[in-house]
Formats: structure tokens, sequence, C-alpha cells
């Protein structure tokens, strides 16, 4: 059959609000994982038993299981119990679900890894243990989280891909509907490919610079 | 309201591990402006003393006064929590291992506690960042972050850190000893200015020299009690005990 | 909740668990042959083979492994590939995985301090059994551990051939949530098959990174 690139150009524009979609529900799951992430932390390590077990078996779950499986579950699962989201947000609650259990992970630990005498100090000067927490512990972990984080917010993209198969018009599909009208998988995963490639090295810039950025504050 | 030599007390103080000891009902009388060195090996339990003074670590049994006000009073965990960080801003710590705040510039370091504990303007606090900062030299780093500065200027920092507080005491906890060789007697020569203007000050140290020099008393710890004290000059020209003998020609043979 | 229904799927599922196994199994080891591979290219003294070590790495890392696998199975036949959908997910999730395996396998290579092959090389050995002797084995017992890591991904990405038909966990979910109407049971069923799955790697990895440990 043979490659034939010249079908791009009528269907680029499919494409491109393909791309667009990508880009937005990326950056919503993204701040979806990013606070739900330090409130999973904020529980894990402080709340009492009865609330932190239940939220121990969800972080688990979500864990050990595939994210396309999951998916399934809240698209569907919404469903049956009759809640009809539309695929975007779904996707979204997902995507961002499954990465605040990630960023959990990692707030955690960078919150007990700030220094003990980092709490002394604060607490020498007169700061209750909540103040020393907000002003002193806790920006800490946020700036040695920022790089792994990074990496996970740039796993997330990727990972956007897997809502094309609960029906979100973002790139992957956009390229399928291409690829139903024209019958060329190939050209048109490859400039997929390509746009998700050029998205990722932005995102890989941009969290160099912010790492630069603090790292003289740390 | 107390007399001159009451100004810091600790009284039968007392602290254990489950079933190990590491403070044997120490008393201790500091006057106001009285400079007190506490010296003595690892474990000797001299750390835990000072960190005993403003409730870091929490004394077992015995109590700590300051200028008349009971330190670790027995009270409810709420007002308890209340009257020891009243108490901790008038009690200055300086480190070993300096822990500046590392988010923050040197300016945001002492700055930082005045604001959101006694309400300064950000007016009032930058003044008042220049003045302590400019007491310790370190006025022409006023805006560099901790990964930027030497150790003995973060040490400088965080001396200026706490005096921003106007501590009525301070409290050093080998505030050298993870210093360079030559970048001690610059921290040094902060410490004695203080010295000079009277600061209560109660210090931790292996640097007999600087003890010598600078304290009006010394303290000798060893297991838990304290083996001998007295003047610098009868602790370490003339001391009375073997083991404090023995723990100084130790010193003078390995300084470190 | 439909417990007779699950008790009347579950033993396809079961079925579905030995593809996912399978799956796992095949990719892991095409994961860990390219990982070597994209590592040795990674350090090689060539230019050539360095860049494209890093080109590898780059584009298998920086794309999302479901286009990749939409590629080798939708494009293939174009450029003359003709895989069926398994070998195609074999193939695809392989390389893929391979990318992040080069990362951990140079990751725990370049952490081993250049003092020890300087040791080595004094002793008299030359380069390559410096290498084989003293770095490598200090480097296999550091990968362990996030060798262990790219493996629980990996099970996970096996899902996404669920998107090209096999007939594996995901898959079988998915069919079934299509036919009954019950998402919830069927996502419980695959779950704990997958935890199962996930959590005995887990203790393996453990295992293995317990017993190389040194210290």
């Amino acid at each position: 059959m043979g490659l034939d690139f010249t079908v791009i150009p009528k269907y680029l524009d499919v494409v491109l609000l393909g791309c667009l979609w990508t880009i937005a529900i990326t950056v919503a799951a993204a701040l979806v994982s990013f606070f739900g992430g330090i409130l999973l932390a904020v529980v894990a390590l402080y709340a009492p038993a009865v609330i932190r077990l239940p939220f121990r078996a969800f972080e688990f779950v979500f864990m050990g299981t595939p994210l396309l499986l999951q998916l399934f579950l809240i698209y569907f699962g919404l469903v049956q119990i009759g809640i009809d989201l539309p695929a975007f947000v779904a996707g979204v609650i997902g995507l961002g679900l499954h990465f605040a259990v990630y960023n959990s992970e990692l707030i955690q630990t960078a919150i007990i890894s700030v220094d003990r005498g980092q709490m002394e100090a604060a607490r020498t000067l007169g700061l209750s243990r909540t103040q020393a927490l907000r002003k002193v512990v806790v920006p800490q972990a946020v700036r040695a989280v920022i790089p792994p984080i990074g990496n996970n917010m740039i796993a997330l993209l990727k990972d956007s891909a897997l809502v094309s198969v609960i029906g979100v018009s973002e790139l992957t599909l956009s390229a399928q509907r291409a690829i139903g009208a024209t019958y060329r998988p190939f050209e048109f995963y490859l400039l997929a490919a390509a746009f998700y490639y050029v998205i990722n090295l932005a995102m890989e810039w941009v969290q160099r610079r912010i790492e630069r950025r603090i790292a003289i504050s740390r | 309201m107390t007399e001159s030599t009451d100004f810091v007390q600790i009284r039968h103080a007392q602290k254990s591990f489950g079933t190990l000891e590491v403070l044997k009902d120490i008393s201790l009388n500091v006057a106001r402006g009285q400079i007190v060195a506490i010296i003595g090996p690892s474990g000797s339990g001299k750390s835990t003393l000072l960190r005993a003074i403003n409730d870091l670590d929490a004394l077992t049994g015995g109590e700590v006064w300051l200028d008349g006000v009971q330190v670790n009073k027995q009270l409810p965990h709420r007002q308890y929590e209340k009257h020891i960080n009243e108490m901790r801003q008038q009690i200055g710590m300086v480190f070993q291992h300096f822990n500046l705040f590392p988010h923050m510039t040197a300016r945001e370091n002492v700055t930082m506690a005045p604001k959101m504990l006694k309400g300064l303007s950000a007016e009032e606090a930058d003044a008042l960042a220049k003045e302590q900062l400019d007491k310790v030299g370190m006025l022409e780093r006023i805006d560099y972050y901790p990964s930027q500065l030497s150790g003995g200027q973060k040490q400088r920092v965080a001396i200026a850190r706490a005096l921003a507080m106007n501590p009525k005491l301070m409290l050093f906890d080998e505030a050298t000893s993870a210093l360079d060789p030559e970048l001690v007697s610059e921290v040094n020569q902060v410490m004695k200015k203080l010295a000079e203007e009277h600061m209560t000050m109660i210090i931790v140290t292996h640097e007999m020299d600087f003890a010598a020099s600078v304290c009006d008393r010394v303290l000798f710890m060893d297991q838990g009690v304290v083996v001998e004290e007295g003047p610098p000059e009868q602790v370490f020209g003339n001391p009375q005990k073997a083991r404090t003998r023995a723990f100084l020609r130790k010193e003078l043979d390995n300084p470190e | 909740m439909d417990i007779d229904l699950m008790l009347r799927v579950y033993p396809f599922f079961l079925e579905a668990a030995w593809i996912t196994i399978l799956l796992s199994v095949l990719t892991a080891l095409l994961g860990l042959t390219f990982g070597a591979l994209g590592a040795a290219a990674r350090l090689s003294r060539f230019t050539s083979l360095r860049l494209l070590g890093a080109t590898y790495v780059s584009i298998f890392r920086g794309t999302p492994a479901l286009i990749q696998l939409f590629i080798l199975y939708f494009g293939g036949p174009q450029v003359g590939i003709q895989l069926d959908a398994f070998e195609a997910g074999v193939i695809g999730l392989g390389i893929n995985a391979g990318a992040y395996m080069t990362e951990t396998i140079r990751g725990a290579i370049i952490s081993i301090d250049k003092g020890q092959r300087e040791a080595a090389r004094t002793l008299g050995l030359s380069q390559l059994q410096a290498f084989y002797k003293v770095t490598l084995p200090q480097a296999a017992r550091l990968m362990v551990r996030p060798l262990g890591v790219n493996l629980n991904m990996l099970i996970k990405a096996t899902a996404l051939v669920a998107a090209i038909s096999v007939v594996e966990l995901t898959y079988t979910a998915q069919r079934y949530i299509g036919s009954t109407y019950k998402p919830f049971e069927m996502f419980l069923l695959a779950g704990v098959l997958y935890m199962i799955i996930i959590y005995v790697t887990g203790r393996g990895v453990a295992w293995l990174d317990r017993r190389v440990r040194i210290t």
C-alpha cells in the first residue's frame, strides 16, 4: 500500500483541534492531580485512621490497576449509578485521580524528608506546629517534589491518549477520525505521535526552567 | 521580681529515654547577662540539657524557669502550646547545622517569625533585617539564599534570625562544630560581640579556648551529671575532679 | 453487587489473566533486551551509537505507548510488517518498555563510583574486564529495584493491547461491561487479578533485591 503523506494537509485542522483538546485535558487533569495529590498526602500523614484507611485502600487500588481499566470504571460506572458525565469530564477525573495517587506518594515522602532541624528551628522561634508546617516544611516539600511531579505530568500527557477509548475527541481520536476517512493509519498516527512529541518536549523545557529557578532556594 | 542570679533556673532536671537516664538531677542558675559554657564528652547530656531549656526535648522531671516564669509549666495541651510558643519567642537558639530555611533569603529567614508572630509591618521587618544582619556582618548578603553562603555565613545569618526576636536568652548548641576550621572565628567574633552587649547566653561547645576567654562560668558534664563547675580559670586551670582532668587532657591532645 | 454474575464470568477473567501474565513476561524479556542494548549504545565510545540510543529513548518515552502500538499494528501493513494483535502487542510494548529500562540500566551503571573502575584498572584489568568484573556486578544490584518499578508499569501498560483487541484482562472486562452493564463488578474482577499479579511481582522483586543487596 505504501506511504502517502500528501493526504495530511486536508485533515490537518481536525488533528490540530484534537491537539488543543489534548492540551486542555492534560492541563485540567494535571491540576486535579496536583491538588488531589496534596490532599491525599495530608490525609495520609495527618488524618485519623477512620479517614486514612479508606483513602489507603483507594490508593492501593489505583496504584495496582491499569489506567485504562479505571477509565472504563469511571465512565461506565458513573452511568450505572445514574450520573451521565461528558466523556471529557470523566477523562479529567480518571486521569486526575490516577495521577493524584502517584503525586501523593511523592509529596508524602517529601514532607517526611524535610530535615527535622527545620521544624525545630521554626518551633524555636515560637511558631506553632501548624505555622511551621505552612511556612517552613510544606514550601520546602513542594520545591523538592516539583521535578518528579513534572515527570508525572509528562507521563499524564502521554496517558491522555487513553481517553480516546472512552470517546474524548483529543489527538488520538482525531487521528482515528482522519484514518477512518482516508485509511491511512501509518501517516496519521505518525502525525499524532509527532504532535505528542512536540508537546512533550515543550513540557520538558518548562520543567527544566522551573527546576533551575528553584535550585537556588533548596 | 527575681534575684538577678535567678534569671535562668534549672531545678532538678531529669530526663530518661526508657531506662537510659541522660540527665540526672541537674540544677543550674544563670544570672542576667551571664555567659555559661557547658562542656563534656559526647553523650554527656549537654545538648539534651540545652534543648530542655526551650522544651525541644521535654524533661521527664524538674523545672525550667526564665525571668520568673516557668517554661515547662504543666498545662492542658492547647494552652501549653500557646505558652511554649510565647516562651520560645524569648529564647533564641542556634544549632550546630544552622537549620536555616533553604527556601528563604537571609532577609526572609530573619523577618519571617517577627512578621508572623509580632505583627511587624513589611517596612519594620525590613529595617530589623538590615539591623540584625549588619550586626553579624552579613548585610551585603541580605538577598542571598542559604545555598549561596558559606557555613560561617549561614551560622551568622542563623544568629541574626534568633536575635531578631529580641530574646532574653540565647542558646548555642555546638554552633561552630560543623564549620571548617577557618570559618570558626567569624562566628566566634559575633558571639563575643553579644557577650560584650551582656546578652545572657548558655553555650554548649567543645572549644575550650573560646569557653575560657568569653564565659563567666564553665560546667563540665559527664554521664548526665555536672561533675564540676566554676569560673573558667578554675575549671581549666585547676580542675578538682579526676574526670575533668582526663577529659581536658584528651581535648587538648586532639583538638578538633 | 451481583455476585452470581461474577461467579458465572470469573473463569473467563482467569483465562484472560494468563494472557496478561504471558504478555507481561514476553514484554519484560524483550524490554530488558532493548534496555541492555539501549544502555550499551548510550554509554558507547561512538558518538553515532550514543546519538542513536538517545534518540530511541527520547522518541519512545516522548510519545504515548498507545500510539506506538497503533502505528505498529494498524500502520505496519503499509510498510510490509504484518503482525497479529498479540505479536504487535509484545513487540510494541517491549520496545516502549526498553526505552524506560535503558535509562534505568544506564543510571545504575553511571552511579557506580569512578574510583571502582580506576582501582580495577590499576590492578591491570582491561577496560572491558573492569566493566564486567567490577562495575556491572555492582550496578546490577542497584538496578533491581528501579527495574521492578519499570516492571510494575509494564504490567499495567499491557492493558493497552485491549485497544487492538487482544483478549487479555482489560479487554475482557470491557467486553463484559458492554454486555452486562455491570462496570463495578467487572472492574472488581479484573482489578483483583491485576493487583494479585502486581503484588506477587512486587514481592518477587523485593525478595531479589534483598538477596543481592550488599550491606
